[in-house]
């Protein structure tokens, strides 16, 4: 089980690789789309690859619900569970 | 009406034994191999039957950001960083030309192979969930066209010539007749490849077509020696800037050389075995001259496509006598592969690359390797050190390509 400083740490490492963006950037408060303009398919790798980095299933219908770094945290935090 | 004159004005490359254009020109002077034993675990892993290559010297992750190497398949970051050191040569500045005007031709043999089969290695041990949402765009052969046009802000359209070994000439076939035709004034065209992978490694060697000499490997790429055995798997790209000449000459711009004709033509003869008679690299070569008013006094060197195989050398040099008559004693001709191996589709970019040089500096590169010439052979190959070209009044350098499908491409690039 991974806390959830260690999520965002996780994320921030994934958007990083993805889009070259400061992993010191990826902060709670972000939204994917406005503050790290982050695109669908974008997103969708990052999805993909936090679900095999913490063990989790992030249904796609799930994914239009994750609008912050913090959703995400929140929601992989929950589905470990 | 004349044909608009299309100049060279800026290269790129990268290469097994050079990483971008001043290496590559020093080591192909001074005669290198690139090829080396695989380290690579799948080498063993396989058991495949050749167990080396020519990669490039310089890895893309050396040059490129992560985002960047995560999201192109090594093809397109090939094809990405040729293209990024021959825009910044030309000196061409992207505010201030007509995006409209500028487009692409980047040719690839082969395509992204290993985003291709590396996604289908995830489908099989993860499942379709973990196949990245980026797959099609970076498994498609239009990858390395559509990455550079993007990089570049060209509007004009972005080409993927595709015929194997002869992809990177043809594509300075296209970028040529969409300048004379008045559809671009500026056109990046160039070739990239990489697929030194496991399959294509065990596909190639299946047919008999790479060197297996795996306890020599900077021995093993013979072009015209007797004891060749097949080629060197080599990857890269090569890219050059083409340009109207009046283009080029109002912005002061500095010319390397024209590319005064080009010719593609098939053989219709078989899918991978040249024809013996040489008769469809024959036409590519005196429609090339033809097409670019070149008589055969005028030709003092050729790259020669020359790739290593035990029968693809000899049909060339019976085009090359057909097409030059006599004027082929005179004639010296390089076969780089020899030093960097086959970089199949990006191979002739590469080569025109070369070729350019070769005219403005009035030198060759070398041949290496070469210590029994097949008798059957006989043409005038540079060997140990650079030939000086006629120093006086206009030369003419050939580059052959031809690749499986029966496919020939042959340019013409004449000194300014």
């Amino acid at each position: 089980m991974a806390s959830n400083e260690e999520i965002l740490a996780g994320l921030a490492e994934i958007v990083n690789s993805e889009t070259g963006l400061d992993e010191a950037d990826v902060q709670l408060d972000k939204s994917f789309t406005e503050d790290l303009d982050i695109d669908s398919i974008s997103m969708m790798t990052i999805v993909v690859e936090a679900e095999e980095k913490f063990d989790v299933k992030i249904p796609d219908e799930e994914v239009k619900n994750l609008k912050t770094v913090g959703d995400a945290v929140s929601f992989i935090a929950g589905a470990q569970a | 009406m004349m044909a608009r004159k299309v100049v060279i004005t800026g290269l790129g490359a990268t290469t097994p034994i050079g990483g971008d254009v001043p290496t590559l020109w020093e080591n192909a002077l001074k005669g290198v191999s690139g090829a080396a034993t695989l380290e690579d675990d799948w080498v063993k892993e396989y058991d495949l039957p050749v167990t080396f290559a020519a990669r490039a010297s310089v890895q893309p992750a050396e040059v490129l950001s992560r985002p960047e190497t995560k999201r192109m398949d090594p093809s397109t970051q090939f094809a990405v960083i040729a293209s990024r050191e021959a825009w910044a040569d030309s000196g061409l500045n992207k505010e201030e030309i007509d995006q409209n005007k500028l487009a692409v031709a980047f040719a690839t043999g082969i395509g992204g192979v290993w985003t291709l089969l590396n996604a289908w290695d995830t489908l099989r041990e993860k499942g379709p969930r973990r196949v990245l949402p980026m797959t099609v765009p970076m498994l498609m052969p239009n990858g390395p066209a559509a990455a550079v046009s993007l990089d570049l802000g060209a509007a004009g359209g972005a080409h993927t010539p595709v015929s194997a070994c002869a992809s990177g000439t043809e594509a300075m076939h296209v970028g040529l007749e969409l300048i004379r035709s008045g559809k671009a004034d500026v056109v990046m065209v160039g070739g990239a490849e990489a697929a030194i992978h496991p399959m294509p490694m065990a596909a190639f060697a299946s047919m008999h077509a790479l060197s297996r000499r795996n306890d020599d490997p900077t021995k093993a790429s013979r072009p015209y020696d007797v004891d060749r055995d097949g080629f060197v798997m080599g990857e890269g790209a090569g890219a050059l800037v083409l340009e109207s000449e009046e283009h080029a000459l109002a912005r002061g711009a500095r010319i390397y050389a024209e590319l005064a004709g080009s010719s593609v033509t098939s053989d219709a003869h078989h899918i991978t075995a040249p024809d013996p008679e040489g008769s469809g690299a024959t036409r590519a070569l005196k429609a090339a001259m033809y097409d670019g008013r070149i008589q055969p006094e005028d030709v003092v060197h050729v790259n020669a496509h020359a790739t290593s195989t035990p029968v693809g050398d000899a049909p060339e040099y019976t085009a090359l006598k057909n097409a030059l008559g006599d004027q082929l004693e005179n004639v010296w001709v390089s076969a780089t592969k020899s030093q960097m191996g086959h970089l199949l589709g990006a191979s002739g970019a590469v080569e025109s690359v070369l070729c350019a040089l070769a005219v403005y500096h009035r030198t060759t590169p070398v041949t290496i390797n070469l210590d029994n010439q097949d008798p059957a052979i006989p043409l005038k190959v540079v060997t140990g050190a650079p030939q000086a070209l006629r120093a006086e009044g206009t030369i003419v350098a050939l580059n052959n390509s031809f690749g499986f499908g029966g496919h020939n491409a042959v340019v013409a690039i004449r000194s300014v």
